[in-house]
């Protein structure tokens, strides 16, 4: 399991859009860092920012090339973290569907309170 | 415009954890489901094979409220309660928060927030809690908690990432 403050930083670093995407990208292979900047309109300095984030939080990791220095995707780290974060969602994502369904009926009752029933 | 129909989760600073959903209601409903018993039964943790018999508010500042969870099929039940901190209707609800087995030290404080904008309605919710080590313990998927074995998607995910 990852340590306390190494797992502050992984959950931090993947509520970034962006950080989320280049990890996408790295789930198909390791890439060097143009590569990851393309799909993106910001600048490469900003890329590898949210690389250094990345890697700080255990989620990727470089590769053995020095001169491509490609990075990879440490799929191990990137399961802990999400294990807490899948099981939340499903939790909450399942209340609140229910919790709109009530929401419509109650606003149907509210349009049409006399002929509410017992059904 | 409210985006509705979404869950966003996020950390905040090194102790809270925060979620927003919007809601195609307008805010007095939406406070309504979340403050009457007889409603909250209708959606808050009743997943298949699981009800809230236990379903006590009072909803004034220094109030208790009581939920237990209960699963016949499987004969085990889940407790959580706590205290209403702070109230102001229809916008905004903070109450403490503890599990009869919990897992994580001290209390959680939960804000609910709501915000109105035309016919609909964003819930902000924000986790506070004690410290940053009982943040991340709680991010750190518990396998032992009452909560883990309680549901079951959970331990699912929990068994699948311990191997």
């Amino acid at each position: 399991m990852n340590s306390r403050s190494q797992l502050d930083q992984t959950f931090a670093a993947l509520a970034d859009p962006t950080r989320r995407a280049i990890l996408a990208r790295l789930a198909q292979g390791e890439a060097p860092v143009q590569e990851l900047a393309k799909p993106f309109s910001i600048s490469q300095p900003a890329i590898s920012r949210h690389l250094a984030v990345l890697e700080k939080a255990g989620l990727i990791s470089r590769g053995q090339d020095a001169q491509r220095r490609p990075r990879r995707l440490e799929a191990r780290a990137l399961g802990e973290a999400t294990a807490w974060l899948e099981s939340f969602r499903a939790y909450w994502e399942g209340n609140y569907a229910r919790l709109d369904t009530l929401l419509e009926e109650m606003q149907a009752a509210d349009k049409k309170p006399r002929k509410r029933t017992n059904s | 415009m409210i985006e509705t129909g979404v869950l966003k989760i996020g950390a905040q600073g090194d102790k809270e954890i925060v979620y927003t959903r919007g809601f195609a209601a307008p805010r007095g409903l939406v406070f309504e489901a979340h403050t009457k018993p007889e409603l909250v039964q209708r959606w808050l943790g009743v997943r298949a094979g699981w009800t809230l018999p236990v379903c006590e508010i009072d909803l004034r500042v220094g109030g208790k409220y009581r939920f237990v969870w209960k699963n016949e099929a499987r004969g085990i039940e889940m407790g959580m309660g706590g205290e209403y901190v702070k109230i102001i209707t229809p916008e905004l609800i903070s109450c403490t928060e503890r599990f009869d087995q919990a897992w994580y030290p001290g209390d959680c404080l939960v804000t609910q927030e709501f915000f109105e904008e035309g016919e609909r309605t964003l819930l902000k919710v924000t986790l506070g809690y004690e410290n940053a080590a009982a943040r991340d313990g709680v991010l750190a998927s518990p396998m032992e908690s009452g909560l883990a074995e309680s549901y079951d998607e959970l331990a699912r995910i929990l068994e699948a990432h311990a191997s």
